[in-house]
């Protein structure tokens, strides 16, 4: 049932999220009684525990209604944080398609020649351990000498996070069928590409879905480590990067910025998820 | 019509060597000479490894010889494959779990690109063929084993092939469900009159099923001995009739001598 498993979701994610302030506030209390110190010892807790490196939980919450001035308006934060998280969530998103048509499009393509797969395979591996701060500028770069917006520069870097997950698991996906379907489809005289999209297509959804999860959440840290490293003037990053700069006198606004772009990753991969609902539906109902 | 097309199947002088011409090379099949008529039941019997399911493949073109030529209705086996001629059923069903019954039937037709209607009104003959005709909207893991073979039997029918290859279709089924289904095999191929070229090795199971026995030995694979088979109309009862102990015993002799000859 649907229903229920989605209720028990929102129980169990509540329940975490009251276990987390507990443990929060917990800390703090534990901190405030012994001066910074593991109760009847000397020894340093590892995280100090005053109310800048840990603003009370309260008062992070209260920040994120109280309001604050951007330019000549003022508005609340959350209102604030929700059109930074607009920006991002379109680099995301732009950046979401591409790395799963790039994706796709690899898998496939590894899938139809051998020496595709050893060929490339590697270097996709390898791509994703070029760190993204350096790898940023550079596209950015590009982007702007050939005079597209920088949003699209974004979006690139995000793609770069996002088209890994989809070739891995696609190739694997698309290479799922057991023998006997392959050789039913050519006991058929099907044509590859017709064998592609009535089996092998079919049978990769179930490694794909959990690919496009992932590759969701990554093309929001993608858009945002993107937007951090080339300083945009807007998106959840710019606010990032502002808040992080005055995080000594008000912690609780970066503390405020991060629930936003925890909210934003949560908020994409639920539209995946709801993705996956559709589209698996009917298999749902035979199993169930 | 020349000699040849009024043969089903040619099979001629076929070897099949597996591997790359190294020391590790395997001979499963040397010398195979055999002819099925249109209409004929045969069946391929032998202990494991004596390459009778690599004789299937090479019938439907899902290998190819290494020597000899294999000529199904007066054409290349391979042409054959592409023309259509044969529909394959395997040990497992092999549906595919995100279409519905019908629609695993119709996926043959849909690849030949018949139309919608035409599609469905063959499925649902199809589903009368082999009397599933309240579960064309049911998915395959609703269904038990035997009635996916059944499904997966009306599929390879569906596109009314001449030929049909079956390799060990009823291998995974229980003995009362094997039994049923035997029965409702030959049903299906009085009705359609296919060709058919069935793999087992259940002795039984060929000497009820089969016009004709043949007999296999491993290593390499060669047609040791053919065992004709004549019960008439053959129904639950001809399981216990004298005739049926006769051929049963003799096609169990020719393996037990092949086994033998080790």
């Amino acid at each position: 049932m649907a229903n229920k498993r989605m209720l028990r979701t929102a129980v169990t994610m509540a329940v975490a999220v009251v276990v987390l302030v507990a443990l929060w506030e917990g800390y703090k209390w534990v901190g405030d009684q012994t001066g910074g110190t593991w109760p009847g010892t000397t020894v340093d807790l590892p995280v100090t525990s005053n109310d800048i490196t840990m603003p009370h939980v309260g008062d992070i919450a209260g920040e994120l209604f109280d309001d604050i001035r951007a330019g000549r308006q003022t508005m609340p934060m959350t209102l604030y944080l929700a059109k930074k998280a607009a920006v991002t969530f379109l680099e995301a998103t732009i950046g979401f398609t591409l790395g799963v048509v790039v994706g796709m499009g690899l898998a496939v393509l590894m899938l139809r020649w051998r020496f595709a797969e050893r060929g490339l395979l590697p270097w996709i591996n390898v791509s994703q351990t070029v760190p993204l701060i350096a790898l940023a500028p550079i596209v950015v770069t590009w982007a702007r000498l050939q005079g597209y917006p920088d949003m699209f520069g974004i979006a690139l870097i995000s793609t770069y996070l996002t088209f890994f997950p989809v070739a891995v698991s696609g190739l694997r996906g698309l290479q799922s069928p057991d023998v006997d379907h392959v050789e039913l489809m050519r006991s058929y005289a099907a044509p590859w590409w017709a064998t592609l999209v009535k089996l092998r297509l079919p049978a990769a959804r179930a490694y794909l879905f959990p690919a496009f999860k992932l590759a969701a959440t990554l093309s929001v840290v993608g858009a945002i480590v993107g937007e951090i490293s080339i300083g945009t003037k807007t998106g959840l990053g710019r606010a990032i990067l502002d808040f992080a700069q005055r995080y000594a006198v008000w912690p609780e606004r970066l503390y405020a910025s991060v629930i936003a772009a925890a909210a934003l990753g949560l908020f994409v991969f639920g539209l995946v998820n709801g993705a996956e609902w559709l589209v698996m539906r009917r298999s749902r109902q035979v199993a169930g | 019509m020349n000699a040849t097309s009024d043969i089903a199947v040619v099979v001629d002088g076929v070897h099949k060597v597996f591997g790359g011409g190294g020391a590790d090379d395997v001979t499963a099949l040397a010398g195979i000479d055999l002819a099925v008529a249109p209409g004929e039941f045969v069946s391929l019997i032998g202990p494991s490894g004596c390459g009778k399911s690599t004789l299937l493949r090479l019938i439907g073109d899902l290998l190819e010889p290494t020597a000899g030529t294999v000529t199904v209705f007066a054409k290349p086996a391979h042409q054959a494959r592409l023309d259509q001629d044969y529909g394959m059923v395997f040990q497992h069903p092999g549906l595919f779990d995100w279409r519905s019954v019908a629609a695993n039937i119709e996926l043959p037709l849909e690849l030949h690109d018949w139309s919608k209607a035409d599609r469905s009104a063959r499925s649902a003959a199809m589903l009368e063929l082999v009397r599933l005709e309240e579960f064309g909207g049911h998915y395959p893991r609703q269904l038990s084993g035997g009635m996916q073979q059944r499904v997966s039997i009306a599929r390879a029918l569906s596109f009314e092939p001449r030929l049909l290859l079956m390799d060990e279709p009823f291998g995974a089924l229980d003995e009362m469900t094997r039994e049923h289904m035997q029965g409702e095999l030959l049903r299906i191929w009085r009705e359609t009159e296919t060709t058919v070229v069935f793999v087992t090795h259940s002795i039984p199971e060929a000497t009820f099923l089969s016009n004709r026995v043949v007999v296999l030995s491993p290593r390499p694979g060669r047609i040791s001995s053919v065992v004709e088979v004549d019960l008439g109309d053959r129904t639950d009862d001809t399981r216990e009739d004298p005739e049926f102990f006769r051929v049963a015993t003799e096609v169990r002799e020719a393996l037990r001598a092949v086994e033998a000859g080790e």
